[in-house]
């Protein structure tokens, strides 16, 4: 694939002399491989072992520790997770008999990524529109504004971003935790808009000469060709919507606005600190990040590629 | 809106008019109307307030009192936010130490051996997961009795190593942790640094006899200087933003040797209900953030590179 650098030292022709030049990149790449091999090993293992301890028995965990294969294999892990389980039996099973509502922190975790999501993509594009595609006094100045955000660290507007919420009596509640973010983030708006700027002109301007709205034309052209980007930044903002732990954290304090991430670490909380309950939390875990590796197994390509643009982040 | 110069060229036209039509105004007000709410209502208001916060005793009961500096003197004088700053630094500069070498590694190794799509996705994959699925998953692997890796440790006649519970072990196991979980992403930002040497550098090195280290040290690091100056900024102010481990794996413990700096403001907040004084450390947490960002950017000249 890419050995064509290699092409001058690959004649067996080239002789003695050469010989030790012929060798050593084939040594270099198979070293490197063993690299390689040894960073995607560690990068995988502790994906299956979730999948390996939630499989097995708690009581068969604790005297095979090392077995690669689920040890007592069982699904009872999956259903102490789901709460399938009667606390009886979850105690019996090694579990802690805590109940847990495993379908409301999933619809609390889809509700709050996509309308962060929707929201967030949305108006950043309008705005992203507004800052690429059209002149007006004070643009340059305005957009300036918006990238200083960039600057504001989230962790800076937390505290009083919690204050505030309280104030509007949202805390406990699904849109106190999404709407910090579902009007924009100043790296939405920077993201589109570099896209947007790409996009051509001339398509724009004909559909305007038609009598398009701006509206118009931002739907019905600018959204449809800026697709990869729009999407790219979509999955983007999905994923850290779904995965943030800290704000939830804050806004919510009972089952009715708790999501996923922050049940699984209120169910590790609970668990005693001597014979925690492996396998449920095991299964717990692989339950939680089971949607983002879905959505990475569909969107790997368009995710992997977006690295570098946003490294901006 | 644009139809009485449909005569001129499009392209042509976008220069001279860059200081502004002011009939789209009114339309750009509009597309611009839910963004700068949001940006303006939880973004810069709240900074503005964050900053208020710090100078007064507000705390979630009572509305707070100006008090000056009041926060600021007691934060200088409290020795657990200064063991908490050191805590943090310390998991910082392992973090982004290790991180940045292995990352730099990875990435030129994948620009030596393959352009894979299924390398670069099962490296970025554990990236796609929370920190509390790794910190999850990373607590069972280090535990003591049960652990994977102590097993093994046991296994070629090591002792069991006590990752989470050892005060002197417990920032570097953290960090770590969090390098598992960012290594690959680090690694595709600088691969993404990589495509832009050109390849015809190397050759013309391989052709003046340099090996391998000299064209990583002469070729790759001066050109890639700019990316990863940027990639040190990014990386070590979310690396110092640290709390989801901590908060999941040992809540601060064991005796304060992980209670970093954002564990620290959280409890100050959210056990204390001292909200003045969590603010006041926010503020010194943001001094501390754009100081490292700027000195970053200078020592490293990120702006260009060292050929051109």
């Amino acid at each position: 694939m890419t050995t064509t650098s290699a092409s001058p030292h690959a004649r067996p022709a080239a002789g003695r002399l050469n010989s030790r030049r012929v060798r050593r990149p084939w040594v270099g790449r198979a070293l490197g491989w063993v690299v390689m091999g040894l960073v995607l090993l560690v990068t995988l293992f502790p994906f299956y072992w979730m999948l390996r301890t939630a499989l097995s028995s708690n009581a068969a965990l604790a005297t095979n520790p090392t077995s690669l294969l689920p040890v007592d294999a069982s699904l009872n892990g999956f259903r102490r997770a789901l709460g399938l389980t009667t606390r009886q039996e979850s105690l019996e099973q090694g579990g802690f008999g805590a109940t847990i509502d495993f379908w409301r922190y999933l619809s609390n975790s889809v509700v709050v990524a996509t309308v962060v999501t929707v929201g967030q993509v949305f108006f950043s594009a309008l705005a992203a529109y507004a800052f690429s595609r059209m002149r007006w006094p004070g643009r340059n100045a305005v957009f300036a504004v918006f990238l200083a955000g960039l600057m504001i660290p989230s962790i800076f507007t937390l505290l009083p971003n919690f204050v505030l919420i309280r104030d509007l009596g949202l805390l406990d509640t699904l849109p106190g935790i999404a709407l910090p973010t579902m009007f924009m983030t100043p790296f939405a708006v920077f993201f589109l808009r570099q896209f947007f700027l790409g996009v051509p002109f001339e398509i724009e301007e004909a559909a305007m000469l038609d009598g398009a709205s701006r509206m118009g034309t931002f739907f019905r052209i600018l959204l449809p060709m800026a697709a990869p980007a729009v999407s790219t930044l979509a999955v983007l903002t999905y994923m850290t919507s779904w995965n943030d732990y800290l704000w939830p954290l804050l806004v919510s304090q009972s089952d009715r606005s708790r999501v996923l991430t922050l049940a699984l670490g209120v169910f590790r909380s609970q668990a005693p600190a001597q014979a925690p309950d492996w396998s449920g939390l095991m299964a717990a875990t692989l339950l939680a990040a089971l949607p983002m590796l879905l959505l990475f197994a569909v969107f790997a390509r368009r995710i992997v590629n977006s690295v570098g643009f946003t490294g901006i982040k | 809106m644009t139809t009485a110069h449909a005569g001129s060229r499009p392209t042509r036209r976008r220069i001279p008019r860059l200081r502004g039509d002011a009939r789209n105004l009114p339309v750009a007000i509009a597309f611009l109307l839910p963004a700068t709410i949001g940006f303006g209502v939880f973004l810069v208001w709240p900074a503005a307030r964050g900053i208020w916060l710090s100078f007064t005793d507000y705390s979630v009961f009572a509305p707070g009192q100006f008090v000056g500096l009041e926060n600021y003197r007691r934060m200088v004088d409290d020795p657990v936010f200064w063991s908490a700053m050191n805590v943090t630094v310390q998991y910082v500069v392992i973090n982004i130490g290790v991180q940045t070498v292995v990352a730099l590694l990875l990435a030129v190794l994948m620009q030596r051996l393959t352009r894979s799509m299924w390398v670069r996705g099962i490296i970025l994959s554990p990236y796609l997961v929370s920190n509390v699925v790794t910190a999850m998953v990373w607590l069972l692997l280090l535990d003591y009795q049960l652990g994977f890796v102590n097993e093994l440790l046991h296994a070629i006649g090591l002792d069991r190593v006590l990752f989470w519970g050892d005060p002197d072990l417990v920032i570097p196991t953290i960090a770590l942790v969090n390098v598992w979980r960012h290594l690959g992403y680090t690694a595709l930002l600088i691969f993404a640094g990589l495509q832009t040497i050109n390849p015809q550098l190397y050759e013309a090195a391989k052709v003046d006899g340099a090996g391998e280290w000299a064209s990583f040290r002469r070729i790759t690091l001066p050109l890639l200087r700019p990316y990863l100056a940027m990639v040190l900024i990014v990386t070590s102010i979310g690396s110092f933003q640290v709390f989801d481990t901590v908060s999941v794996a040992t809540q601060g413990g064991p005796a304060n040797a992980s209670n970093v700096i954002q564990y620290y403001i959280y409890n100050v907040a959210f056990t204390r209900y001292d909200f003045g004084y969590a603010s006041a450390m926010s503020v010194a947490l943001l001094v501390v953030l754009s100081v490292i960002t700027f000195a970053q950017y200078r020592m490293t000249r990120a702006g260009q590179s060292d050929v051109n």
